[in-house]
């Protein structure tokens, strides 16, 4: 199963990779996300999500950052296929 | 004076470096944001001394952020920059050294952290890095001190090489290349701390976690408080200083003026330290029989937390909930500071974002949250008379928090932005940097409450003896009884309130008040007005009119929530 459509980091699951193809939203988001390592090109994991819209929580390099909800619909990414 | 900058990416270990460095004792903790203000601090330089300055962390130069405004300023007044960089996350750190080496000031690099990296599977060729940034690498540990000697010696040597400026993209590419050359990562293992980590990220795993991790240490907490007090504080001052202060009662004639100001009253001959109210007496025992062992224990635990990095796992869990009363999930890392004093938590509030947050979040703390010294002064007097008194209390008090909030998000204009953080690795935390900030806090509160505690003994033996008190009894009456069913006298306690608010609910128990009534009293002398100390950085942090409202929502809680106590319960 291949999984072509980008989809948000808020609709990954938890556990999954992908690579950030684009940043909805304007360049002040951007530029926060940027300097947090969160940028197109870069390979992120989630590690989890909060219930009740709360903040997703993902890994970036070394490095993990929580992200709120909302910004969290504005990141997308193109999903890797899971290793068996 | 030539000027030196610490500059270098939230929780870095700059902080550390900085007390490193120049001796300066400083407050590192491990979540970014520690240091908000800048502190200064001097170093020899071989015979030359110099200033050095710890700049707030930061990704970037370009200022997106209060933190980054500061920094961005502070770096056209200094000589020479150290770039502190976390060794374990070379990539994003490397950044900002590139920003900085476009600039016209010289510049050499710290790879702290250092430790880290090997048991992290992380390599790092120290000397090809030096040839292609141009500037002197020298990898430390701030912890320890290793390194920090070469890197003083090689300051001299700092350089800024010739640079053209780049866009934010060419920069990130030559990020990549440099650390594709320069860094070799190992595959291996998941070690238990990273399993912990992502479970305590995980709401199905993290929240049990976290209500653990806050009934243990509330647990710890109550028992080192408990046990300093029972076994060492009280046989200390019941064997050691009751005889002295004996002999010196006798010594006074046994009454009069100066007696009734240094020892007070005798209870069947013999000094009670809780309700003698003498300087020397309960002006003593409070500070340091009875609030100091849970300072201590208070601050032990937080360290702990603070240094392994939990706290900000735990605003992550609690985001939504932060969410409902206007703040974001961070803001419980100063409402935590707040549970040992109001101080350093409003000053803490800073590392939030939006004035409105730091608004709510620093009228919250000085309304709901009690501080370590009347938390002790409470489980020692509420805690008497039941636990189920003192789960009022805490109950009471928490409700009024989340209510507060509630309300307050309605009322104050504005929006609070969303939660964007870096949540730190979880770290074994070192134990003499652990004990080196118990002891600067510890240290802080004797130096700071001890001399207000006397001072507020003092003036309330001498009013006592005046008569002013029952004057203001008289006027307060109304409020006093009639709203809050705590008797006339009472008064005393809320007055000594501005002043401090353990001396203010230890003076509840000469009242010989009911259980109910302490729980009243209690909540009351807790919420009512900051007490000075917690006054002054109020109006610094907020200004003249956060001050007002901060205020002015106080004293309507308070009474508020006092009337309705006394009609539910007395
Ligand atoms: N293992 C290890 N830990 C370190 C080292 N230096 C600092 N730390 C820890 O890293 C955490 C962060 O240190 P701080 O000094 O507060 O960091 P900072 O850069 O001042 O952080 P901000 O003030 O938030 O910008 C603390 O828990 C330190 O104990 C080091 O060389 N090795």
């Amino acid at each position: 199963m291949k999984e072509d459509k980008p989809i948000t980091v808020r609709h990954m699951h938890a556990g999954q990779s992908g690579k950030v193809v684009e940043i909805l939203g304007g360049t002040h988001l951007f530029n926060r996300l940027n300097s947090l390592g969160i940028r197109p090109g870069k390979r992120i994991t989630k590690v989890s999500s909060m219930f009740l819209r709360g903040p997703v929580t993902v890994r970036v390099d070394r490095s993990q950052v929580a992200i709120g909800h909302g910004m969290a619909g504005k990141i997308v990414v193109d999903v890797e296929e899971k290793k068996p | 004076m030539r000027r030196i900058l610490l500059m270098g990416n939230p929780n870095v270990g700059k902080s550390a470096f900085f007390s490193r460095l120049t001796g300066t004792k400083v407050i590192a903790s491990n979540y970014p944001g520690t240091t908000v203000g800048f502190t200064k601090g001097s170093l020899m330089l071989g015979e030359e001394q110099v200033e050095v300055i710890d700049v707030p962390g930061t990704y970037t130069l370009e200022p997106t952020s209060k933190a980054e405004e500061v920094a961005s300023r502070l770096l056209q007044t200094g000589d020479v920059v150290i770039n502190v960089l976390d060794a374990t996350n070379m990539e994003r750190n490397l950044y900002l050294t590139l920003e900085l080496l476009e600039r016209d000031i010289p510049v050499i690099v710290a790879l702290n952290i250092w430790d880290e990296t090997k048991h992290r599977g992380i390599e790092i060729n120290t000397a090809r890095l030096e040839e292609l940034l141009g500037v002197p690498v020298v990898p430390t540990v701030a912890l320890t001190g290793e390194g920090m000697k070469e890197l003083a010696n090689r300051i001299p040597e700092a350089a800024s090489p010739e640079m053209t400026e780049r866009t934010r993209d060419e920069r990130w590419a030559a990020v990549g290349s440099i650390i594709n050359e320069v860094q070799t990562l190992s595959h291996r293992h998941h070690t238990w701390l990273e399993r912990l980590q992502d479970a305590s990220l995980k709401p199905l795993t993290g929240l049990p976690i976290a209500v653990m991790v806050l009934a243990v240490s509330f647990v710890i907490i109550r028992s080192i408080g408990e046990g300093l007090i029972g076994y060492v504080m009280e046989p200390l001052f019941d064997r050691l200083w009751t005889p002295v202060m004996m002999e010196l009662s006798e010594l006074l004639g046994s009454e009069g003026f100066w007696h009734d100001v240094l020892i007070g009253n005798l209870f069947d001959g013999a000094v009670d330290y809780s309700q003698s109210m003498g300087v020397l007496t309960t002006g003593l025992f409070i500070p340091l029989g009875a609030v100091l062992p849970y300072i201590l224990a208070f601050y032990l635990v937080l360290g702990v937390l603070e240094d392994v990095g939990y706290l900000p796992r735990l605003a992550v869990l609690l985001d939504n909930l932060m969410h409902r009363i206007g703040l974001h999930g961070y803001a419980i890392i100063p409402t935590m500071l707040g549970l040992g004093c109001c101080v350093p938590a409003i000053m803490a509030t800073r590392i939030l974002e939006s004035r409105r947050e730091r608004l709510i979040t620093a009228t919250l703390i000085s309304i709901a949250i009690p501080c370590a010294a009347s938390q002790a002064m409470i489980i020692g007097l509420v805690g008497e008379q039941g636990v189920q008194y003192l789960a009022m209390v805490y109950g009471t008090l928490f409700m009024v928090w989340l209510v507060l909030g509630f309300v307050l998000n309605r009322t104050v204009r504005g929006f609070s932005p969303e939660i964007l953080i870096e949540i730190p690795p979880y770290r074994i935390p070192h134990w003499r940097a652990m004990l080196q900030k118990l002891w600067m806090r510890v240290y802080g509160f004797l130096r700071e409450a001890l001399p207000i505690i006397l001072l507020a003994i003092l003036v309330v033996s001498i009013l006592i003896s005046l008569g002013v008190f029952d004057k203001i009894a008289e006027v307060t009456a109304p409020v006093v009884s009639g709203i809050f069913g705590l008797p006339e006298a009472a008064v005393v306690a809320i007055v000594v309130g501005l002043l401090r608010k353990d001396i203010a609910i230890g003076l509840l128990a000469p009242l010989a008040l009911s259980a109910d009534q302490l729980v009243v009293g209690s909540v009351v002398l807790t919420m009512f007005f900051p007490c000075i100390a917690a006054f002054v950085v109020l109006a610094r942090e907020l200004g003249f009119r956060g001050l007002l409202m901060a205020i002015g929502v106080m004293i309507a809680a308070t009474i508020v929530v006092g009337g309705l106590l006394n009609v539910v319960l007395l």
